[in-house]
């Protein structure tokens, strides 16, 4: 299947380019991104659930969500404030990971119409260094890895743990 | 602290992307792809160094040279690092897609 997402990350510089079109109304795009309940379905997936602790969605406004694994351990938990808000055009946000040694980064999302039937989001997102920048794309990146391990040594103690019933028989 | 050489910062080095591109084309001895430069040769064997510690270049020994190989499967890695970022964000946003698209049709 083809991605429609787009990642321009270019190389030496601190910021981060994320661009995708959609087969939405730029009204149903922006609410998407502004409805407590509406959020938290789209960020949940299969590894946690999203929860939305606060949004208020207007200039100088806080936000500050987070994901609970399936027994209801914080997997990740980020906030933030508005800086500017325009409803189906504009949000400019800052975010910050909590108990990460991440810095705060600031992010421009941007809404447009492109026929009544389809949209298009820009998110702009700056970070303080190049290396945080790259650190941050990396994560899903070593995510994906630690999770293949894992996996993996979830198999092998299984098999490990086979051999050594047969032992005892 | 981890000082294991990174990939990502071998090749932030414009001198060693450099090498890269002309050992990509044959492989090369040292002394070769110094005269490349207009650095000293300590300098050059540093960088080369580096990009054999994190496996982009492969060494090889031919009688009393040794010839530098490029390794295009870990050209290949830093290639795909930020597919798994970018298949995050694909999820997140086809399943905002399939959301929005219910609700209209309410």
């Amino acid at each position: 299947m083809e991605r429609k997402t787009k990642i321009s990350a270019e190389e030496g510089k601190q910021d981060l380019l994320i661009t995708r079109e959609f087969e939405l109304p730029v009204n149903l795009l922006f609410k998407a991104h502004v409805d407590a309940d509406i959020l938290e379905q789209w960020m949940s997936h299969e590894y946690g659930t999203a929860k939305v602790l606060k949004l208020e969605s207007r200039k100088h406004g806080g936000w500050e969500y987070q994901t609970t694994d399936a027994q209801g351990n914080v997997v990740f938990s980020a906030n933030g404030v508005f800086h500017e808000y325009v409803p189906n055009r504009k949000i400019t946000r800052t975010f910050e990971m909590q108990n990460s040694p991440f810095d705060v980064q600031l992010e421009f999302l941007e809404f447009e119409h492109l026929t009544d039937d389809t949209s298009r989001l820009t998110m702009h997102t700056i970070y303080r260094t190049q290396e945080l920048r790259d650190q941050m794309l990396k994560l899903p990146f070593e995510y994906g890895i630690n999770m293949a391990h894992n996996r993996l040594q979830d198999v092998v103690s299984k098999l490990s743990n086979i051999t050594y019933h047969d032992k005892a028989k | 602290m981890d000082l294991r050489r990174d990939v990502f910062q071998a090749i932030a080095d414009p001198t060693r992307r450099a090498i890269i591109t002309l050992v990509a084309l044959q492989a090369m001895t040292p002394s070769a792809i110094a005269e490349n430069f207009n650095s000293s040769r300590q300098t050059i064997s540093k960088h080369i160094q580096i990009l054999t510690e994190c496996e982009l270049l492969e060494q090889e020994q031919n009688g009393r040279e040794i010839y530098y190989h490029f390794n295009p499967k870990k050209m290949k890695e830093i290639a795909d690092f930020i597919e798994p970022f970018r298949n995050m964000w694909d999820d997140r946003f086809n399943k905002l897609e399939a959301i929005m698209k219910k609700y209209k049709s309410r």
